[in-house]
């Protein structure tokens, strides 16, 4: 029966059936590779021979001529990491703004899509009429184009645009937003007079880490930093939105029932029986938002280029700069690595804390996910670079 | 009607009795309203003034931001926008749309098949690759993949614009959890008959697989004509323009560079409506995991 021969221990734990799938074993290991080798070929030519060849021109002090991959390329070894972390200098300046700019986004995008998209979906799993028409609206930014947005975002907050006329309707007289560098803490700590923004405490100007003084790492977001705050919050509340709704479907039916009639009110069925079965999402969600807002680059790219005064400055942007405008490649590559470095350690916190808890809740985030994949678009965008 | 309808039928009864005491729900509805229509309106007016403006003269764009109509009604952004090369940034956006997202899902289908169903030697570790390549944040291969072009020779050419976004990961996974999902009895009987692997798979397999591929077909589509970062280090020759990189020429970047409003804005609006068409037509595969549960109550 048997055309190839089959090893021992296959024949050993054959079942009378066995024989037959031994030949079939050996058809499929050829058709298994087959069907995968196309993709396989394309991510390691596109992803993983990139990454090695990024990661040795980090180590070079390669400007774009030519080939990198020559002997008549200089190898400098951790220099361009040097350059950009320890080194005083404009280089380590720079990308320490870019990464206090990235901070203070992720620190500010982060909670507010996260709370929004919750408070959504919270309301929206009641029984509301014209569900459907909400969900949309809210979810149709998501699959829209960043550029489109962009493009209207900038007419919204251009100085005489509409956002500046509605408030100017409430007496409020708005700022030029995307060109206007002072710091929203600067400006808040100047209204409630703990200091004068044009002239600051020489105790916080004088010294801080990395190059840059105290008084700047404690800017907090400008105002052009904060206008792509509110963009990217607006933009992806509504794919977070959809994911919590999904989980929100699988709150057993019956726990909400028993804690009525055991006489709790909203807030504390919320609490009890709601929160705690959407805490893997809410891990999933805080996940996919730090990894997706570190990476900030479109909207940079777009509408503000890092100005003004460096405030929009983000690593993804000044990596692309660094190497596309500057010709510094070999730094341009660390800035990346960097970068990934930020991210693999942020996603690795976030997985150590759910490694935690019990293996039911984990189960339950992988269904979840697997869930919030086909429900949305986002996690694609992620790995396609967005 | 409607309670029965989104109650379990089992215990509807029971939530009924203590409604009716609650005046607080009434209230809490109330709110609920507001808050969706707050909503309902910091999303939707963007769009709005979007199309509006799109039909205004320059000045009336720059001078009247907040008016809803357009004085006078004109379509003369759209005139100045054929002017420019938007018909080749469109022609360019849609083969590479169209090319990458057939490619994707056929490639990822055959591999996702594979690691769902194939029994072949390293199965575990490919898959184990795919896991830590969707890991990968797409921003830190952008200087990465200009490496790789270049060094094939390939940068500035149609190749590069549309290959390197057919390598996806994500997808993959999409396509093997859908194939663990269907029963195996079927793709069984049809290899007793005889029939060969990739058989199988066309014509048993791929048949059944129908709302994970309109999914993925979908996902991919958007995204690729939605991608950005990828055609800007990919290729500077202007007749490789996608839309996205077309129209952010637009704008040079910086705001305040002139107050074209009426033509950008338009140039945005076109350029959403095939993702805006897709969306509206297969909504249901978009929210179509909030939608499962929604049978249980």
């Amino acid at each position: 029966m048997t055309a190839a021969p089959a090893p021992a221990g296959a024949l050993a734990t054959a079942s009378p059936r066995g024989s037959g799938r031994s030949s079939s074993r050996a058809g499929q290991g050829r058709a298994g590779w087959s069907f995968a080798a196309p993709q396989l070929v394309l991510i390691g030519l596109f992803v993983l021979i990139p990454i090695l060849m990024a990661f040795w021109v980090s180590l070079t002090d390669w400007r774009g001529r030519g080939s990198p991959f020559t002997g008549q390329v200089g190898f400098v070894g951790f220099d361009n990491y040097a350059a950009i972390l320890t080194e005083p200098g404009l280089a380590r300046q720079d990308f320490m703004t870019a990464l206090r700019n990235n901070a203070w986004y992720v620190l500010l995008v982060v909670p507010l899509q996260t709370a929004i998209a919750l408070g959504l979906a919270l309301v929206l799993n009641s029984k509301i009429r014209a569900k459907g028409f909400f969900r949309t609206a809210f979810y149709f930014p998501t699959v829209t184009s960043s550029v489109a947005i962009s493009l209207v975002f900038i007419f919204l907050f251009t100085g005489g645009g509409a956002v500046n006329g509605l408030l100017g309707l409430v007496g409020i007289d708005g700022p030029n937003w995307f060109s206007d560098s002072r710091g929203l803490l600067h400006l808040i700590g100047d209204g409630l007079g703990f200091w004068d923004a044009d002239s600051p405490p020489a105790a916080l100007t004088d010294g801080g880490p990395l190059g840059l003084s105290w008084w700047d790492w404690l800017s907090g977001p400008s105002i052009a930093l904060a206008a792509l705050i509110l963009l990217v919050v607006w933009t992806s509340a509504g794919g977070y939105m959809l994911m919590f709704l999904a989980a929100l479907q699988d709150v057993p039916n019956d726990v909400r029932e028993a804690a009525v009639m055991d006489g709790a009110n909203s807030w504390q069925r919320f609490r009890a029986v709601t929160l705690p079965a959407l805490r893997p999402t809410l891990f999933l969600v805080i996940t996919l938002g730090l990894i997706g807002t570190w990476q900030v680059f479109d909207q940079v790219y777009l509408i503000s280029q890092g100005n003004p005064a460096k405030t929009t400055l983000t690593p993804a942007f000044l990596s692309y700069t660094s190497a596309f405008v500057s010709g510094q490649w070999g730094r341009a590559a660390a800035m990346s690595f960097v970068l990934f470095a930020i991210i693999i350690v942020l996603t690795s916190v976030q997985r150590f804390l759910m490694r935690d808890k019990d293996a039911a809740a984990e189960k339950k985030a992988l269904k979840a996910t697997q869930r919030a994949r086909a429900a949305s678009s986002k996690t694609t965008f992620f790995q396609a670079g967005r | 009607m409607t309670t029965t309808l989104e109650t379990p039928v089992d215990d509807a009864p029971a939530p009924e009795a203590p409604r009716r005491r609650l005046p607080g729900r009434q209230v809490g509805r109330f709110l609920a309203y507001v808050v969706l229509v707050f909503f309902s309106v910091v999303y939707l007016y963007p769009f709005l003034i979007q199309v509006v403006t799109s039909f205004k003269t320059n000045g009336d764009a720059t001078n009247n931001p907040l008016a809803l109509l357009p004085d006078p009604l004109t379509a003369a952004a759209f005139g100045r926008l054929f002017d420019t090369d938007f018909g080749l940034w469109a022609f360019n956006s849609v083969w590479v749309s169209v090319l990458v997202t057939g490619l994707r899902v056929f490639l990822d289908s055959l591999a996702g098949y594979a690691l769902a169903r194939l029994h072949f030697r390293g199965r575990s570790a490919v898959f184990s690759a795919v896991l830590a390549v969707m890991a990968v944040p797409g921003v830190v291969l952008l200087i990465p993949k200009f490496l790789v072009l270049n060094q094939l020779g390939i940068y500035d050419t149609p190749v590069a614009l549309f290959l390197p976004l057919v390598a996806d990961a994500a997808g993959i996974f999409i396509m093997k959890q859908f194939f663990e999902s269907v029963p195996a009895s079927i793709e069984e009987a049809a290899r007793i008959d005889g029939a060969g692997t990739f058989r199988v798979f066309w014509s048993v397999v791929l048949p059944m697989a129908r709302p994970a591929l309109i999914t993925l077909t979908i996902l991919s589509f958007q995204a690729s004509w939605n991608e950005l970062p990828h055609f800007i280090v990919a290729s500077q020759d202007r007749d490789l323009y996608t839309l996205t990189k077309g129209v952010a020429t637009l704008t040079t970047g910086q705001l305040g560079s002139g107050n074209q409003f009426p033509l950008t804005l338009g140039a945005a609006l076109l350029m959403t409506i095939p993702v805006a068409v897709v969306f509206f037509v297969f909504q249901r595969y978009f929210v179509g995991g909030a939608n499962e549960g929604a049978v249980k109550g």
